[in-house]
């Protein structure tokens, strides 16, 4: 609430230095092996603010205050909220710090997290904001490597669409505080942000291009698949050749490394072969249910 | 702290450039930036004030250099910090009485507020929303606060 100490928020991965990251990823792990207090926010209230379709994120924070006693609320139908009557975002979250004690955004706008927790007066935790941070989603990709083996050190490929995907910049901040090797391979136009790429050089972070991902598939440990969307090009069929050229089949896996996994944010579609899901190397399912686990030990953070 | 004469007034440059009764004299401007820098001061064709602009003077240590003397208008701090991001070498006189009455060189903040548009027609600031701008600035450019957007060249075009 306003006044006294300052309010806690989560709004990008680059605000969290490596020890904090390590903490969060800690409790986790043990709410995860149900150590954990199921009243700790009991009588506490979280507003889903969703201006952007969502199934998982949203669903994962909404189970993820539940099974900490909590309860939720949330706008149904953007179309009919205020903003679409010309709302500014600052007023709904002044407005809407009145009425929860935490408050999670996602938002197309790129920095709306960042204004949104400058006017609340409760906590704000990012749920993705346009094309910029997701930085929930970062934490339980790392949350779900640790799971297979420790960070450091080791080599990460990010395939796919790295320019417009915002959980592979967030991902790429995360890993260089680990000493991670970074390979990338995407398709023409779709790399990382050269901007991002220095930026991450700059901080010592090793990162290589490549053209094909047969190149490195038996020199990796993580393989971090990402969505190439259908919009980013001009017609179907430049889609498909190039969509089929960075597909995870299990022939591809045959020279993998024996721990490689394979982790993707979901949804996929033509990504990663459904063959690949009864691999030892597909992770992706369970990344997708350490959301729950890591967006409670966020709103641990944040509200207690 | 007085002088006799205005910054930038020695020699031939009085050919050039007469001297102001009040108002501020901007000296040592990069060659070729005092356009520039009367852009970052918004001053345009519109404005009342009186401004004389001379570039590409010959300088003893800059080589060449630009001045800018804008009448009855001293400069404020925040004004100041932008002309630091295109010329960081440039001074700053005010002019009170046709002397100088303070004289001061530029520095570059740290962070820029309000005077700089973020390129990203996907950022926050680029809405109706009630904030200005904010960037951290960096070795090599500038980053938007809000969505991590760099700006690294030709940054006089994203003034506001």
């Amino acid at each position: 609430m306003p006044g006294g100490v300052a309010t806690q928020h989560i709004i990008s991965i680059g605000d969290f230095n490596r020890n904090e990251i390590d903490q969060l990823l800690d409790h986790a792990r043990q709410i995860d092996e149900n150590q954990y207090d199921k009243f700790a926010l009991q009588g506490k209230i979280l507003a889903v603010l969703f201006f952007e379709p969502s199934t998982r994120t949203r669903m994962s924070f909404e189970s993820a205050m539940a099974r900490l006693g909590g309860a939720s609320i949330s706008v149904s139908n953007v179309e009919a909220c205020s903003i679409a009557k010309g709302e500014t975002l600052a007023d709904t979250i002044r407005v809407v710090s009145g009425y929860a004690d935490a408050i999670v955004i996602r938002h197309p706008k790129e920095g709306a997290a960042r204004l949104a927790a400058e006017f609340a007066h409760v906590p704000v935790i990012n749920a993705g904001d346009g094309a910029g941070q997701h930085p929930s989603q970062t934490l339980l990709d790392l949350y779900t490597i640790r799971q297979s083996m420790p960070i450091d050190g080791i080599d990460v490929a990010l395939v796919g669409d790295l320019r417009y995907g915002r959980t592979a910049h967030s991902l790429a901040s995360a890993l260089s505080l680990y000493g991670v090797r970074l390979h990338t391979i995407s398709p023409k136009g779709l790399e990382l942000p050269a901007s991002l790429v220095t930026h991450l050089s700059e901080k010592g972070m090793e990162i290589i291009e490549h053209e094909d991902i047969n190149e490195i598939i038996g020199k990796v440990d993580v393989l971090y698949v990402t969505r190439i969307q259908r919009e980013r090009f001009p017609d179907s069929t430049s889609y498909f050749n190039v969509a089929s050229s960075y597909r995870i089949t299990p022939e591809l896996l045959i020279g993998a490394r024996k721990h490689l996994i394979v982790l993707h944010p979901l949804p996929r579609v033509d990504e990663i072969d459904p063959r690949v899901d009864a691999l030892s190397h597909a992770r992706y399912f369970e990344q997708s249910g350490n959301g729950v686990p890591v967006r409670m030990a966020m709103l641990l953070r944040v509200m207690k | 702290m007085t002088k006799e004469e205005n910054a930038g007034d020695a020699g031939d440059e009085d050919l050039l450039v007469r001297r102001i009764k009040n108002g501020t004299v901007i000296d040592h401007i990069n060659g070729g930036e005092a356009l520039n820098v009367v852009k970052i001061l918004g001053i345009t064709g519109s404005t009342t004030e009186s401004l004389s602009i001379a570039t590409n003077v010959v300088s003893g240590h800059m080589g060449k250099k630009d001045i800018v003397k804008l009448s009855n208008r001293e400069l404020s701090k925040e004004e100041v910090n932008r002309i630091a991001l295109i010329s960081p070498r440039a001074t700053i006189n005010i002019i009170r009485n046709f002397k100088v009455y303070r004289k001061k060189g530029v520095e570059i903040p740290t962070l820029i507020e309000g005077s700089v548009r973020c390129p990203n027609p996907g950022c926050i600031t680029n809405t109706n929303e009630p904030i200005k701008s904010r960037f951290t600035v960096l070795p090599n450019g500038l980053r938007c606060l809000y969505c991590d957007s760099v700006i690294t060249k030709d940054l006089t075009s994203h003034i506001i």
